[in-house]
């Protein structure tokens, strides 16, 4: 996280815009966070953005197509590798992982693991609120209860590799357990939606939001 | 633990909140954006917006609305009524909308269903069921009828049937409406909640009948439903989400705690 003193305290982020659905309640949530938000349909499009949102639903081939079409993929993989901040929300979490199961896709490879069906579930797709419990402390859920509910809406997975146990974050049941959440560095994944999930979704993009402004940032 | 749902359905006719039985006797119920806020901050899981505007020139405003709302209320948003084709599910997704319902449409073209699954995800398209029972004949084994157009016509199969052809198709959830209670405050058809949800592993949304909080008890424990849904008994404050919580909580369902859908 960078500590250079910024005259606008409000974090500025690029919210990556490939074709993959809803933006709008994303931007929404984020500009009530107090970030400055733009929407990036190339990888120049990112500027001098603070932190990356890659927001996204369904599968992970189209997806990756649409985001190679954009230059994003190997920039979105040296942005990690810097530690720079990146939020990515549902797919954006899957995507981080080495392959989906859903079409056989190679996906960023940043974090070992795979995209799997969540096999076992009672109903699927997974949709609606569930509790999101926490597996390690991290101050993007700051002033969030530890089992607060989030809205979910999936029917695939990310697995972190088995001998990655410090990138989970949190996890939900539903019929099985599975990982709703991830972090490494500044890098944080989740399978939920937060930017429709209440006051507590809000919350946690606000969280983030502030992380990516780093501590010059607005403490508000 | 998965908490059961309770989602208001807001009926927009040419650009305001309708209420009053299916298509007639229309009241002004407010502006969409206004109630839908209200009732996020009381505690709706969920919103479904169905557009009941006859004529096609109310698209533009159902868009303008729908992006209104997802400014407004940050919880889910389904959009229906008028989708036909994959690129007026784009349009609605884009405008704001999470989940897209489709009904008259799909079922003069079930493709359709495989066609928004395959571009937007099955989690992003609800097929939704208007069901009125009939005497069993051969189109219709187990009583339960297709009707479309808003409630008004036979469509001339097996309810049930549909049910699973659309999962199989690739719907993500359905909204599975009983013509027969919808507006009769008599309690949801439990029947045909039952008959649906015994033969399909998606997410059901009872709607149609609910007269009381202890109605949605029902639904789901009766029924099978994953969520429940209602119009008039909200709009009239006759039950509030909260009241509708408390009863499900009562009953041992899990639900969500109500809080403050926005931050203060």
């Amino acid at each position: 996280m960078t500590a250079e003193v910024r005259a606008a305290p409000a974090a500025r982020v690029a919210v990556v815009d490939y074709g993959a659905g809803n933006l709008v309640s994303i931007e929404q949530a984020l500009t009530a966070a107090g970030a400055t938000v733009h929407r990036a349909t190339t990888f120049e499009e990112i500027g001098d953005a603070d932190l990356l949102v890659v927001p996204g639903v369904g599968a992970a081939a189209p997806a990756m197509d649409r985001l190679r079409a954009g230059g994003f993929v190997d920039p979105i993989r040296d942005w990690i590798a810097a530690d720079r901040p990146y939020l990515g929300i549902c797919l954006g979490l899957q995507l981080l992982f080495e392959g989906s199961d859903e079409d056989g896709a190679e996906t960023l490879g940043v974090l070992p693991g795979r995209t799997v069906r969540l096999d076992g579930a009672p109903t699927l797709p997974h949709i609606g609120w569930n509790q999101v419990e926490r597996r390690a402390a991290h101050p993007a859920f700051d002033r969030i209860a530890d089992d607060a509910d989030f809205y979910f809406v999936h029917s695939y997975v990310g697995a972190p590799a088995p001998d990655s146990a410090r990138d989970v974050l949190a996890e939900t049941e539903h019929g099985t357990r599975f990982v709703s959440a991830v972090a490494r560095g500044n890098v944080l994944g989740v399978q939920f939606h937060p930017e429709r999930s209440g006051a507590d979704g809000l919350r946690l993009i606000a969280n983030v939001v502030r992380l990516a402004a780093g501590p010059a940032g607005t403490a508000a | 633990m998965l908490r059961r749902r309770v989602i208001p359905c807001l009926d927009v006719a040419d650009g305001r909140v309708v209420k009053g039985t299916r298509f007639v006797d229309l009241v002004d119920a407010g502006d969409p954006p206004e109630l839908a806020e209200r009732y996020a901050r009381e505690g709706a899981d969920e919103l479904v917006f169905l557009d009941i505007s006859a004529a096609p020139e109310g698209r533009g405003t159902l868009l303008d609305i729908v992006e209104r709302t997802a400014r407004r209320a940050f919880v889910p948003l389904t959009v229906g009524g008028g989708v036909r084709s994959v690129d007026d599910m784009r349009d609605v997704l884009r405008a704001g909308a999470d989940k897209v319902a489709l009904n008259t449409r799909a079922v003069a073209d079930p493709a359709l269903i495989a066609s928004c699954a395959a571009r937007f995800g099955s989690q992003a398209v609800v097929v939704a069921i208007d069901a009125r029972r009939v005497p069993v004949a051969d189109a219709v084994p187990s009583e339960f009828e297709v009707v479309v157009k808003g409630g008004r016509e036979p469509a001339g199969i097996d309810a049930i049937a549909w049910a699973a052809r659309a999962v199989e198709l690739g719907a993500g959830e359905l909204l599975v409406t009983s013509i027969d209670r919808d507006g009769t405050k008599t309690g949801f058809d439990t029947t045909l909640l039952a008959a649906i949800t015994a033969c399909v592993n998606v997410p059901v949304i009872a709607s149609g009948g609910a007269s009381i909080a202890a109605d949605f008890v029902t639904a789901i424990r009766d029924g099978g439903a994953d969520a429940v849904l209602a119009a008039g008994v909200f709009h009239r404050r006759e039950v509030t989400i909260a009241e509708a919580k408390a009863a499900m909580a009562a009953a041992g369902l899990p639900v969500r705690a109500v809080q403050p859908a926005v931050l203060a």
